[in-house]
C-alpha cells in the first residue's frame, strides 16, 4: 500500500476535471482487525499462514484443548487461542483470539534490538525482522509485551508474523485474512478498521447484550496495527493473557538513552584523563631518578659546585 | 601452609615454571612469578576479546567495525559468553592467587587519605607502609571482583533470556551489565597506563617477571623492606648520596 503513493499523478496534461487517485489513499497506515466475537475457531488462519510463508511443519500438542500448541513458535506465526470462560450465570463462553504479532507503533522487539537493521517499521506500520542483520541476541524477546519474537536455535535468528508484507507491498491481503471464511478477519487501513471496530462494538453493547464489548488498541505502546473487537474489552486477560496495559520495560529506556551515552563518554574520560596526566604531572619513576644523556644538567642551586660547572 | 588452594597452587607454579622461566638479575627482585603472569595475560586476552566483542553489541552504531574481526555479529554474539567464562574463569584463579596480598589494610586507608600528593606527583615515592600491592591496586581488585559476580550474574541471565529469566529481570540486567563493562573500561585506562609509560619499570613484572631495586624501594617500600631486610628510606637516602646513577637505555 506505501508504494502506491510515490506513483500517484499529481500532474496531468490537457485534462478535464479532476486526476485519477488523488485522494484516494487517505492513510498509509494499514490493520488487520480481529473481530474475536465472530471467529469460529477453524484454524483456516494457521493453515494459510503456514503455507504462504512456506514453513516448516511444526508438531502440535494436544493439552486439553484445541489449541494447536501452547504458544507461538519460530515457524509457527499464527495461533488461536482457545479459552473456556465461566460467565457470572454459571453458563460457558468460549474465547478465541487469533494470536500474533501486534505491529505495535512503538515497537518493543525495535527498541531493545541492538543489531544495525535487524528490525524495521515500515511507513505502513508493520514491523519487520530482517534476519540477514539479526544477531540472534533475542533482546527483542524481552521487549516483546505479547511474547512474539521467537528464536531458532537451528539458525541462531529470531523470527516472527511479517504482516506479510510480502503480499501488503503487492497491494495483497495477508494470507489469514484471505482465508478467514467468517470474515471476522479484516484488512484496511487503520482508519478504516478503527472505524469498523468501533461500530461492530457499538453494536454488540446495543444489541447483543455484550455491555463491555469494546476495541483492543492499547495507548500504553501508541496503539497496534493488530485491533481486536472483544466481547469483554474491560478483561483482555481472559483471551489467553493479552495484556491490559503492555509496557516496554522502562530499563530499555535507561539503558539506551542514559546509561550507553552517558557511562561511554565517562569511561572514555578515563583515557583522557591518563593522557593529561602524562603530559601535565608526568610518569612517576623510581627514585632517585636516572640521568639520561640527552637531559639537560641538574638544576644548579643543588648540582653547581659539586659537578662544577 | 597446605590448603586445597595452596597444594593446587604448587601443583600448577610447578607445571608453569616448567614452561616459563623467570630471569632476575643482580640489582633486580622477582615480583611476579610465572603462574601468575600466565594467569595476568589469560586474563587480559579474554578481557579484550569480551570486551571487543561486547562493544558492537553495545553500541552498533559507534562500534559496528569490531564485528568482522569476530566473524560478524552472530559469531560475536555466540562467542561473548563464552569469552567472558575465559575471564571469570582466569580471573578467579588470579583472585585466589592474590586474596591475601590484596587484604585491605589500615595502611591503605591512609594511602587513600594521600591520594592526591600521589596523583599530582608531588609526593614522588610511595608511603613507607605500601606493602606488595599499593590501595589504588587493590581498589581495582575488589572492583573487577564485584564487576565479575555482576557479569555473571547478569550474564547468564542474558545468555538463557526472556524465555527463562522473564522479560524485567533481562532487561535490568543489560543496564547492569554495561554499567560494570563501563567501570572496567574506565579502570583498564588507568590500568595499562600505571604499568606502561605513567610508571616505567613496572611492565616488566608482568613480561620478565622482575622489578629493579630501585622500582621496589620507591612503590612497595615495605614489600622491599620484607624481601630484603633493607629500610627502603635509607636505601633511597644512600642511593642519592652516593649520586644518580649513569642513564641506562630506556626499559619502556
Amino acid at each position: 500500500m506505501s508504494n502506491r503513493q510515490t506513483l500517484q499523478i499529481t500532474q496531468m496534461s490537457a485534462h478535464p476535471g479532476p486526476i485519477p487517485g488523488t485522494g484516494v489513499q487517505r492513510d498509509l497506515e494499514v490493520c488487520k482487525l480481529v473481530d474475536t466475537t465472530t471467529c469460529i475457531g477453524c484454524k483456516a488462519c494457521e493453515v494459510a499462514c503456514v503455507e504462504w510463508n512456506d514453513m516448516p511443519f511444526a508438531p502440535t500438542m494436544f493439552e486439553n484443548t484445541y489449541q494447536t500448541m501452547p504458544e507461538t513458535r519460530w515457524n509457527f506465526w499464527n495461533l488461536i487461542k482457545f479459552n473456556e470462560h465461566q460467565k457470572e450465570d454459571g453458563t460457558l463462553m468460549w474465547l478465541m483470539r487469533k494470536d500474533q504479532c501486534m505491529h505495535c507503533a512503538d515497537p518493543g522487539c525495535l527498541r531493545a534490538c541492538p543489531a544495525d537493521g535487524a528490525i524495521v517499521q515500515y511507513a505502513n506500520g508493520i514491523v519487520d525482522f530482517q534476519q540477514e542483520n539479526c544477531i540472534g541476541c533475542e533482546f527483542c524477546v524481552s521487549g516483546c509485551p505479547y511474547n512474539i519474537p521467537k528464536f531458532n536455535p537451528a539458525t541462531k535468528k529470531v523470527y516472527k508474523c511479517t504482516l506479510c508484507s510480502d503480499r501488503v507491498s503487492s497491494g495483497l491481503e495477508p494470507a489469514c485474512i484471505k482465508a478467514c471464511p467468517t470474515g471476522c478477519l479484516k484488512f484496511g487501513t487503520k482508519d478504516d478498521m478503527l472505524q469498523h471496530a468501533e461500530s461492530r462494538a457499538t453494536q454488540l453493547r446495543e444489541h447483543f447484550g455484550f455491555e463491555k464489548a469494546g476495541v483492543y488498541n492499547p495507548a500504553s505502546i501508541g496503539g497496534t496495527h493488530v485491533i481486536y473487537v472483544l466481547h469483554d474489552a474491560t478483561n483482555p486477560e481472559l483471551y489467553g493473557n493479552l495484556p491490559r496495559n503492555p509496557q516496554i520495560p522502562w530499563a530499555f529506556t535507561v539503558w539506551k538513552w542514559l546509561a550507553k551515552p552517558v557511562l561511554g563518554t565517562l569511561s572514555l574520560l578515563g583515557l583522557v584523563g591518563v593522557l593529561f596526566h602524562y603530559v601535565t604531572v608526568g610518569p612517576r619513576r623510581a627514585q632517585p631518578e636516572p640521568r639520561r644523556a640527552s637531559e639537560p644538567p641538574a638544576p644548579p642551586q643543588t648540582r653547581v659546585h659539586k659537578e662544577g660547572q | 601452609m597446605s590448603t586445597a588452594v595452596e597444594r593446587f597452587d604448587d601443583k600448577a607454579r610447578g607445571a608453569f615454571d616448567r614452561i616459563g622461566d623467570s630471569q632476575v638479575y643482580q640489582g633486580e627482585l622477582l615480583r611476579h612469578r610465572v603462574y601468575t603472569r600466565f594467569l595476568h595475560w589469560m586474563v587480559a586476552v579474554f578481557f579484550f576479546l569480551a570486551l571487543f566483542s561486547g562493544f558492537g553489541i553495545y553500541l552498533p552504531w559507534l562500534f559496528r567495525w569490531f564485528m568482522p574481526i569476530f566473524g560478524g555479529g552472530p559469531l560475536a554474539r555466540a562467542m561473548h559468553p563464552w569469552f567472558g567464562i575465559g575471564f571469570s574463569v582466569f580471573f578467579g584463579l588470579q583472585a585466589l592467587n592474590w586474596l591475601v596480598p590484596m587484604t585491605w589494610t589500615a595502611a591503605d586507608s591512609r594511602w587513600m587519605r594521600n591520594l592526591k600528593q600521589i596523583v599530582s606527583g608531588q609526593e614522588k615515592l610511595e608511603p613507607p607502609d605500601t606493602h606488595f600491592f599499593n590501595a589504588g591496586q587493590k581498589i581495582q581488585f575488589w572492583e573487577i571482583i564485584i564487576g565479575t559476580i555482576v557479569f555473571l550474574i547478569t550474564g547468564i541471565t542474558l545468555w538463557f533470556g526472556a524465555r527463562t529469566f522473564g522479560r524485567l529481570t533481562v532487561a535490568v540486567s543489560y543496564v547492569l551489565h554495561d554499567i560494570s563493562a563501563l567501570i572496567m573500561l574506565f579502570g583498564i585506562f588507568i590500568h595499562i597506563y600505571q604499568s606502561t609509560i605513567g610508571q616505567p619499570g613496572t611492565f616488566e613484572s608482568m613480561t620478565r617477571g622482575a622489578v629493579s631495586e630501585k622500582w621496589a624501594w620507591t612503590f612497595h617500600p615495605a614489600w622491599y623492606q620484607q624481601v630484603t631486610g633493607r629500610d627502603a628510606r635509607e636505601a633511597v637516602e644512600q642511593a642519592r648520596k652516593s649520586g644518580a646513577p649513569e642513564p641506562k637505555p630506556p626499559m619502556i
